[in-house]
């Protein structure tokens, strides 16, 4: 049976975080009441222009630099015409055959291997409004409205090269993408809101074949686990194909999350001729090397080398970097907390562990996480230093989950101190010894195992809190 | 003389000397307007009520003794594709018959700033797309001179008012010589600026690399007037250019000793009505009498403009045009069962022949397989042409033609579109190199205004005010009033 190479390229639109739209003045703001921001010119009113946000221009070249890319000096905007009750010019201005970006990659890790994806361009353009259908979809309902907040709202479109081979490497050049973007401050990268959205093109081809096979773009791929999902599918639908000798026919497919499938859009024959031409409503915008440079100097810590560092100065192995460095907001959570406290694989373990358990049970992300870093850092002092047993760390970070205290106060408050004093474990021992005369007879007889339970019992008799090292040793001390 | 009869400059002075006041004029205006409107037919909409209003506040300020422009309290009229807020703007469109704006065009508020009246919405052809004024959707406009005869286009409203002495100034729009041309026809003054001279925001978009908003009025020295007021950087539109506007009225020197006019030969040649000709020819004549050197000059890709602008003019509006979908505003077929049905509907109903022609010549000439053989090819000769004017401009200070190679021609629908499209051959050129020309009345063939036309060079619209002031000033065509006679003159 012939084997197929997955062959996959990625087209992502970000909406850029600036205040306001990239065409006139309107807010960017996510979530307002339905055409409350909006104004003649993103409404498309007859006789009203566009002026560029210079802003958008400043994210595309961070975001652009960030991405490694050849920043085009010379950029100017074009139609592309389309009727779509959303798009309130019937053409959306976008950057054509001059995109300000081209020739960047990202570097990505796959199970240990090292692959670059590489970047094909990167350029400007504008959002289209929403569409609210009184049923199901704009052809079954009975009306549509139609909400222009987000008509206007600037993005880059991200087009990668057809590097990916598998779901997985789809995966962790998105993921390593959506970090550059959310360090970069150019994007919020939130998927479910569809500031991030991505198309997936995917064909397969027969091992050896020095071709690419036909391939369909897959679209409304609103999330990590959608993408994977939807290439996974397409992978078996495009091979069951070629396997009964078929062909796969070039077209757009939307991915629907509720049924587990990939559907037919349109074909090649039915795809849009969009006439692009200069946009001659805006003129042409020369970028220089101080306003590039400038961007360059201002760019901040990337992902990589973020990993990086945490790797060579803080001694955190690999695959905990590569992790808490892919999440912004936890990577600066961890430069927090790793302020106050020397154990940074502490803090990692922490984070890595009932942090993230407890952020994916609330559904909440570490930006809304009330406990503060220093806090953090702290509970993991006070289990290094002894003062708290693992366990007992456990308990205190229970307590701080319900209100941001100091561990330190919670643990006098709940009276949790390990005891490490000799006097006061000597008599806990000596209690222990006196109450249990077979234990302490079965170990002198050379059942090792017996120590455990005294310890046990010692640990139950001091609430824990005894220190179960001296424990240990003093039981031992006492019993030879 | 009537009020109706006077310039922007004698009213002002009329106002300022206490002989008269803005809400008498005011409604001198709306008077005329009554009389002739049901022959001429120059408007789409009047808005009285404001008028007035407005009038009042300007008369109340001159007794106060405040100062006021030289335009506060003169009426004018403003062509029906400039956004006016709250009052109907419909481009001659069945398509936007019922738009009402919600914020005003740059050159209003501008005009506003000034305290002019608006007197209400000059007729046009239907998104300016037409040389006279028949592609309306709300009737023919009626040429003062001759009421069978077409008063030009597309803002031949506005021309046919200041002839009718409807209004005593109005704004045009010009694309492809749409102020100039019906200027010519009516034997207005009419002036396209430089390219980015006046803002297009509010301006409703025809072509937008083509259009430009200008006056036109019964002298140059209103135009000049009216072009201060509203010249100008203006931030919403990023065409306009940021650059110093002059006083256009310093430029109204009678002396045109010492500067080079030159005659491009390719508009005089053939295709040109002989007595056209003859009467332009005479207007050189004067000039060598007043002192101005004449200059032969060649603009040897003349003959590719009309084409050339045929295919980027409507290949812009394919897309201009394309937001009127029915969905957001503007007129929308109710039958429809879905969306994509709504939007064809509404717009094959919406939209008149003239402006379904040109969307489809637009959208063809843009389409795969068919942009560079069109739409490129027109970029690079549209080039070639603006080089022309640059090489044209070494050898003389500004450039003579005739306004349109023949005189106001019959309502009667016997020319067919092409032969309309030809005619635009000596306005359209100044269009697709961005410079200024301004038209001025220079003679009469059979009773009918003839216009020449006056190109200056970039920003240089001082240099052509200058020419056209001291032509006018020695000669006095622009004093002959419109009879609105009904029948042909022999």
């Amino acid at each position: 049976m012939t084997k197929y190479i997955t062959v996959i390229g990625l087209e992502v639109h970000a909406e850029l975080k600036t205040k306001s739209k990239a065409f006139c003045s309107c807010s960017t703001e996510f979530g307002g009441a339905p055409n409350t921001h909006i104004c003649p010119v993103c409404l498309g009113m007859p006789g009203a222009l566009p002026v560029l946000n210079e802003q958008v221009v400043e994210f595309a070249i961070r975001a652009g630099l960030a991405l490694n890319c050849d920043i085009k000096y010379f950029n100017k905007f074009d139609r592309k015409n389309y009727f779509y009750p959303d798009l309130s010019k019937n053409y959306q201005i976008s950057q054509f055959d001059k995109p300000i970006c081209l020739n960047g990659y990202i570097d990505v890790d796959v199970d240990g291997v090292e692959k670059r994806i590489g970047i094909t361009r990167i350029h400007m353009e504008e959002d289209a409004g929403k569409l609210v259908h009184s049923g199901g979809n704009i052809s079954t309902s009975d009306f549509s409205a139609v909400d222009y907040n987000r008509a206007g709202v600037p993005l880059i479109e991200i087009v990668s090269e057809p590097d990916m081979r598998s779901a997985e490497e789809a995966r962790a050049y998105l993921e390593n993408l959506k970090a550059i973007l959310e360090y970069t401050d150019v994007c919020d990268c939130k998927m479910q809101e569809g500031s991030l959205r991505c198309d997936a093109n995917i064909s397969l081809m027969p091992e050896g074949a020095t071709e690419f096979g036909t391939r369909a773009e897959v679209k409304n791929l609103n999330s990590f686990r959608a993408l994977v999902r939807a290439i996974e599918y397409e992978v078996e639908r495009q091979k069951e194909i070629l396997e009964n000798g078929g062909r796969v026919i070039q077209e757009t497919r939307t991915w629907d999350d509720a049924n587990g499938k990939t559907l037919s859009m349109r074909s090649k024959e039915e795809a849009h001729d969009y006439r692009y031409f200069s946009e001659p409503d805006l003129v042409p915008v020369e970028l220089d090397d101080a306003w590039v440079e400038r961007i360059r100097a201002e760019l901040p810590e990337l992902p990589a080398q973020r990993q990086a560092r945490l790797i060579a100065e803080l001694g955190l192995p690999k695959y905990d970097a590569s992790i808490i460095v892919s999440n912004k907001a936890m990577a600066e959570y961890f430069d927090e907390a790793v302020k106050t406290t020397k154990d940074a694989k502490g803090i990692a373990n922490w984070l890595l562990g009932d942090v993230s358990a407890y952020l994916n049970n609330e559904g909440i992300t570490i930006s809304e996480f009330k406990v503060a870093p220093a806090h953090l850092a702290e509970l993991v002092n006070l289990t290094k230093e002894g003062v708290l047993s693992s366990k007992l760390a456990k308990k205190v970070f229970a307590e701080m989950l319900k209100g941001d205290k100091s561990p330190k106060i919670l643990v006098r408050e709940l009276g949790l101190e390990q005891v490490s004093d000799e006097g006061a474990i000597m008599k806990l021992v000596e209690e222990i010894l006196a109450e249990n005369p077979q234990s302490v007879a079965d170990f002198k007889a050379g059942k090792e195992r017996a120590i455990g339970f005294l310890v046990g019992q010692i640990m139950k008799k001091s609430k824990g809190k005894a220190n179960p090292t001296m424990v240990q040793a003093m039981l031992k001390e006492k019993m030879q | 003389m009537k009020l109706y009869e006077l310039t922007a400059h004698e009213l002002h002075d009329k106002l300022m000397g206490r002989e008269i006041s803005s809400v008498e004029l005011t409604n001198a205006l709306y008077e005329r307007i009554d009389e002739v409107e049901d022959k001429v037919n120059a408007y789409v909409t009047l808005d009285k009520e404001n008028a007035l209003a407005q009038a009042a506040k300007v008369d109340a300020k001159i007794a106060k003794g405040e100062s006021i422009s030289v335009l506060a309290g003169i009426p004018g009229g403003i062509k029906d594709n400039i956004s006016t807020k709250g009052l109907r703007t419909t481009c001659s469109s069945k398509m936007l018959g019922n738009f009402i704006p919600i914020y005003d065009a740059h050159v209003i508020e501008r005009l506003r700033a000034d305290e002019t009246i608006f007197l209400g919405k000059t007729n046009m052809d239907e998104f300016a797309m037409g040389s006279t004024t028949e592609s309306s959707y709300f009737g023919v406009t009626r040429n003062p001179w001759n009421l069978e005869r077409v008063p030009g286009g597309s803002s031949g409203g506005s021309a046919a008012a200041i002839a009718a002495g409807e209004a005593i100034w109005t704004l045009g729009s010009d694309t492809g010589g749409s102020i100039r041309q019906p200027a010519s026809f009516n034997g207005c003054v009419g002036i396209k600026p430089t390219y980015g001279r006046v803002s297009r925001y509010g301006c409703v978009a025809f072509a937008s690399s083509l259009d430009q908003i200008g006056p036109i009025t019964k002298d140059v020295t209103d135009a000049a007037i009216v072009l201060n007021s509203i010249c100008g950087k203006d931030e919403q539109d990023s065409t306009s250019l940021n650059v110093e506007v002059p006083d256009f009225t310093k430029a109204l020197v009678q002396n045109v000793k010492g500067l080079r006019i030159g005659l491009p030969k390719e508009y005089f040649g053939e295709g040109i009505d002989p007595r056209v000709k003859s009467e332009v020819e005479k207007a050189v004549k004067k000039y060598e009498e007043l002192g101005a050197a004449i200059v032969e000059v060649s603009l040897p890709h003349t003959e590719y403009a009309v084409i050339t602008y045929y295919i980027i003019a409507p290949a812009e509006a394919s897309a201009n045009l394309a937001r009127y979908d029915g969905v957001r505003y503007g007129y929308r077929n109710l039958e429809a069962k879905s969306a994509a049905e709504m939007v064809t509907l509404s717009r094959t109903e919406g939209f008149g022949a003239e402006v379904r022609r040109r969307i489809m010549l637009g959208t063809y000439v843009l389409s795969s397989g068919y942009y560079d053989a069109y739409y490129n090819k027109a970029m690079k000769v549209r080039t070639l042409i603006r080089r022309d004017f640059e090489e044209a401009f070494q050898k003389c200070d500004l450039l003579l033609t005739p306004t349109s190679p023949v005189v106001a021609y019959p309502i009667d629908g016997k020319m067919d579109p092409l032969s309309i499209y030809m005619l635009d051959v000596t306005t359209i050129p100044v269009n697709m190199a961005g410079l200024p020309g301004i038209s001025i009345p220079c003679g009469f063939v059979d009773g009918l205004p003839v216009g020449m036309q006056l190109i200056g060079k970039v920003l240089d619209e001082a240099t052509i005010l200058r020419a056209a002031y001291t032509f006018e000033q020695a000669t006095g065509y622009h004093k002959v009033f419109a009879p609105l006679g009904g029948k042909h003159n022999d």
